[in-house]
């Protein structure tokens, strides 16, 4: 068969699709995007979830047909999803509704993890980055590398998506909001610290940037 | 409609992107280069070269890869755990239209039909028998990976069961079926029973006069579940024919020349036609150590004359790889009334499974670091690894001492309260030191703080009590029971345990643990740039940031190149043991000062006659310049360099070990020691047997952190590791059966982020002057201790022994 939809703005068709592959299988294998990732194929780690119509799902247990004619944002389009996002929203804000800091993280504090055994270094660590020279990236993709929250990086996509969503409409999260938000998304390198450190940073910078 | 036209008929294309450079699968990976104009050298946190390209999505991964006209390859597994095979009929998957290839055992090239990391006792394809559920007996490939798949289906093997050995009692029983009929290996020659694949003894002191003094003697049976690696990226790669008639095979693993090694013989080519490129990793934790579809993917290659890509979903890979050893332990400690340990004896069972991995060097392991981190003089000690008809079981993060911290923290904990002290003050008392005789008889030269690491963690501030309380009522998530909603904080007690390991970084007993680098300096965009080759795979660890951070502090310059790796280089060694930044990191280390040599006598060479410091003060390379020990600036190294490129190679190794006694096990086995502590507040539902591990902080010595933020994240994530085995982790064998009942994500649990606490890092630095910048590996002490202290926490809480892991509710509330 024949299918239609729309991947991170762009309007694609796959063909030839047998009637058993998944979103995920079409993404990776038809489309030439293969940053979602497959590591369990039966909803269980969150490593393929992408948006369909603005929902996360996970894209290993989505039909590539029932994604027709729908909308789709994996992390190879995260960047400029959140670039637009920003901009319809009139500048830093997210959609305008980040309500004062009740349960959040102020961004002096969820820079503690800089503190934890790097005294005396004076390091490249939280200025910009120096190793996304020349690629724009989402908040909580830079704040993932500037937090140190990428080990192997095989769940990473998948926390992106899913942590962008939940900053999306809720943007100043209590660890436990994140903690529940992520619960769907398997890490096996991190511990999930250095994950805590990084939602909580793109929250705090994007509280920052929103501030009067 | 006929089967196959409501089937994948076609091979997919990548549609939105064209192949890479001829011949090269798309996704074969490239260098990293990261410029870091005035800072990034050792003892920063740099961030990763990958780091980017891992939050794009760009980052490709095995799995990723492409390569026009490539095929899928699938693996028929056994579906008993031992039986013999009457006959395999291949036919009809052959007549599927899309499949290329069907193979047997009876299809291999050459003579040498097995492999195995020391015992090469595991066949390509299984030969007459299968030993274990989940063995690989045929492979196809064919042009979409559900054709692979159904034709695999359709591959009749007729299996006639044989009894299953599956526990010590039943291999060594005197009627026992022997799971290898001929074995001539090494070990087979001093083992009791050809069931058991090693047995390493120790024997220092004596224990019967010790246990005179002992004026409490405490007795202990522990069980230690089968734990998974559960790297999030499966086994997978991409085997692509050559017109030499080799193959370059592109492949997560842990050690490409190792793998290469095992692979040469079965494909009957010279190792220099069997071309090895790192792809990206997803993880390992030693579950990459032993091949898993490598030769498989390379045979479908060759017979096929197409590229082969394979990649297992996961519950293959819960087949594919071997898992922790599962382990029976019985200590016997003796104590002084005043609390000084007076002897130790353990025995320590490990179940290897069908194949024999790792299991020799994990037994050297359990049995030389079988008595933890303690001062005793008088020890007997036995540690041996059984052959069974259960999976097969080799090398996981912690590699055998994981297993003995578990038992021995446990005893520590009875010791302490029959003495009536507190377990930490106990520890302290009987803690190593710099200068403590090990077991083995090996003196420990380098710092040991176990004592301090102990007074440390203790000495952090405790979490608040009732932390799930807020202003609206109990917050469920931080309860036991989490979001299930079963308890507002009734029923809930809190407890507090303690655990200290010591593990060893480095392949030990004599084994030859090299490293190679190269390093080529020169001038590129006006500027001096170096570019670090090693074999080192990147699992996630993060070597490739400390590669670079050893060139910009030894060759003074910001930009720095990683090569991809591959076997144009020399080995690197395994991604194992704790050893990378250790081993390679040093073999980096040495390869740039010997560049820097050369670089200085080029200097020399054009510059010398310009200023008398040339030849005689002490010259540095420091921010693009040669600088005198003074600080006067001699030349700009774009000047010394001009159109030259400097490179140097360096095969570098640690101080030799030994092999241990095979009677007594005496011997300076290890290379170094590594040390971590941690210290567990739990919350137990008691009425529901739910845990809820509320921080887990830990305190370790590193030596020296090359990269701070990344030694972090190795502490954290191995503390994780360790929380799923003490509470959640374990692959289930049916003893009957010897059939792995959970072979999946929903089954077989993992930590999520809400099972896992806040976990505060107390690092301690100091140095091992043996060692490369006198650092200690990292990666697998915390995975040893976060166990039992997360045990101890538990039982702190509700008074049960607990002897097994990891700990279930029925354990916790009678009802198992």
């Amino acid at each position: 068969m024949r299918v239609h939809f729309t991947v991170n703005g762009r309007p694609q068709e796959a063909d030839d699709v047998w009637e058993g592959e998944s979103l995920l299988y079409v993404l990776r294998e038809r489309l030439g995007l293969p940053g979602s990732k497959n590591a369990c194929e039966q909803g269980e780690c969150g490593s393929c979830t992408v948006r369909l119509d603005g929902v996360p799902v996970c894209s290993c247990l989505v039909a590539a047909g029932q994604a027709e004619g729908r909308e789709i944002v994996t992390v190879e389009g995260l960047a400029d999803f959140a670039r637009q996002r920003s901009r319809a929203a009139g500048g830093g804000a997210q959609d305008g509704a980040a309500a004062p800091d009740t349960t959040g993280t102020p961004l002096d504090a969820a820079q503690r993890w800089q503190a934890h055994g790097v005294q005396g270094s004076d390091g490249a660590h939280g200025t910009g980055s120096q190793t996304g020279e020349g690629t724009e990236l989402a908040p909580i993709q830079q704040a993932f590398i500037d937090a140190g929250a990428v080990q192997c990086g095989f769940c990473t996509p998948g926390l992106l998506v899913a942590a962008d969503e939940m900053l999306e409409h809720n943007p100043s999260p209590s660890d436990a909001d994140i903690r529940e938000a992520l619960s769907g998304n398997l890490c096996r390198c991190t511990g999930y610290e250095k994950i805590m450190d990084a939602v909580r940073l793109a929250a705090a910078r994007q509280s920052e940037g929103t501030r009067p | 409609m006929t089967e196959h036209s409501s089937g994948p008929s076609r091979t997919p294309t990548r549609a939105a992107t064209g192949p890479g450079p001829a011949g090269t699968p798309l996704g074969a990976p490239s260098t990293l280069t990261q410029g870091a104009p005035a800072s990034g050298g050792i003892g920063e946190s740099t961030l990763r070269p990958d780091g980017t390209l891992k939050v794009t999505g760009e980052f490709a991964y095995s799995s990723d890869l492409w390569h026009e006209d490539m095929l899928w390859g699938q693996i028929l597994r056994s579906t008993v755990a031992h039986a013999e095979i009457v006959s395999i009929d291949t036919s009809e998957a052959l007549a599927l239209p899309g499949v290329h290839a069907v193979l047997t055992y009876d299809d291999l090239p050459t003579g040498t039909r097995h492999y195995g990391l020391e015992i090469q006792d595991t066949p390509v394809l299984a030969h007459g028998k299968v030993r274990h559920h989940g063995e690989p007996v045929a492979v196809v490939a064919a042009d979409h990976p559900e054709t692979a798949r159904r034709a695999a289906a359709k591959i009749r093997v007729e299996y006639r069961d044989l009894p299953v050995v599956t526990d010590e009692a039943s291999a060594l029983a005197p009627d026992a079926p022997l799971v290898h009929e001929d074995r001539d290996d090494d070990h087979s020659r001093h083992v009791a029973h050809p069931n058991i694949v090693h047995r390493q003894p120790i024997v220092r002191g004596d224990v019967a006069r010790a246990r005179e003094r002992a004026d409490i003697v405490v007795e202990g049976e522990y069980t230690f579940g089968m734990q998974d690696q559960a790297f999030l990226g499966p086994e997978s790669g991409l085997a692509v024919p050559e017109e030499d008639g080799g193959v370059h095979l592109y492949i997560a693993t842990q050690w490409l020349h190792s793998d290469r090694r095992q692979m040469a013989p079965v494909l009957g080519l010279p190792e220099d036609k069997v071309r090895m490129t790192l792809a990206g990793v997803g993880g390992a934790f030693g579950g990459r150590e032993d091949l898993s579809m490598q030769i498989h993917a390379c045979l479908l290659a060759l017979r096929t004359g197409r590229p082969v890509k394979i990649v297992y979903n996961r519950f293959e890979s819960f087949f594919g790889h071997v898992h922790r050893h599962p382990a029976k332990l019985s200590y016997e400690h003796g104590a002084t009334r005043d609390g000084k340990l007076t002897h130790v004896t353990c025995r320590i069972v490990l179940d290897g499974g069908a194949y024999a991995s790792a299991s020799p060097a994990v037994v050297g392991n359990a049995s030389s670091l079988g008595v933890g981190p303690y001062v005793v003089d008088d020890v007997e000690i036995e540690a041996l690894a059984l052959y069974t008809n259960n999976p097969p079981c080799g090398a996981m993060r912690g590699f055998g001492a994981v297993q003995a911290c578990f038992a021995y923290e446990a005893q520590m904990d009875k010791l302490a309260e029959r003495l009536g002290m507190d377990p930490v003050e106990f520890r302290r008392l009987n803690a190593m030191e710099r200068g403590t005789v090990m077991p083995t008889g090996q003196v420990v030269d380098s710092p040991a703080p176990v004592a301090e690491l102990l007074r440390r963690v203790k000495a952090m501030p405790m979490p608040p009590e009732r932390q799930w309380e807020s202003s609206e009522g109990a917050d469920v998530r931080q309860l036991p029971g989490g979001l299930s909603n079963t308890t507002h904080g009734e029923g809930v007690v809190r407890g507090v345990g303690y655990a200290v390991g010591i593990k060893n970084v480095g392949f030990s007993e004599g084994f030859d643990d090299y490293s190679t680098a190269r390093v080529r300096m020169e001038v590129a965009g006006g500027r001096p740039v170096a570019t670090v080759h090693t074999a080192m795979a990147e699992v996630g660890q993060g070597g490739v940031t400390v590669h670079a951070q050893i060139a910009r502090t030894e060759l003074g310059i910001g930009q720095v190149t990683i090569h991809p790796a591959d076997t144009r280089v020399g080995s690197a060694g395994s991604t194992s043991a704790s050893r990378q930044t250790y081993v390679t990191g040093g073999a980096v280390r040495n390869a740039c000062r010997l560049v820097r040599e050369q670089v200085l006598e080029l200097g020399r060479r054009r510059f010398g006659s310009y200023h008398p410091a040339w030849a005689t003060a002490e010259l540095l390379l420091e921010g693009g310049k040669v600088v005198t020990d003074g600080g006067e600036v001699l030349a700009d190294l774009v000047d010394v360099l001009g159109d030259e490129a400097v490179e140097a190679e360096e095969e570098w190794r640690h101080r030799p070990t030994e092999p241990f006694d095979p009677h007594t096990g005496q011997g300076n086995g290890h290379v170094q020691y590594t040390f971590a502590a941690h210290r567990a507040v739990v919350e137990v539902d008691t009425g529901l047997g739910l845990v809820k591990v509320i921080e887990l902080a830990c305190a370790q010595d590193v030596g020296k952190a090359l990269n701070p933020l990344s030694v972090i994240g190795q502490i954290q994530g191995g503390t994780v590791q360790g929380l799923g085995v003490a509470v959640m982790e374990e692959i289930v064998v049916d003893p009957r059966t010897a059939k792995v009942r959970n072979p999946s994500f929903t089954d077989y649990l993992i930590p999520t982020i809400l099972d896992t606490p806040d976990i505060p890092v107390d690092m301690l630095e100091l140095a091992d002057d043996h060692a490369p910048y006198g650092l200690r590996g990292v990666g697998e002490a915390p995975t040893l201790s976060s166990t039992p202290a997360v045990l101890a926490a538990v039982r702190d809480a509700t008074g049960l022994e607990l002897n097994r892991t990891p700990v279930r509710p029925e354990h916790l509330t009678g009802t198992g």
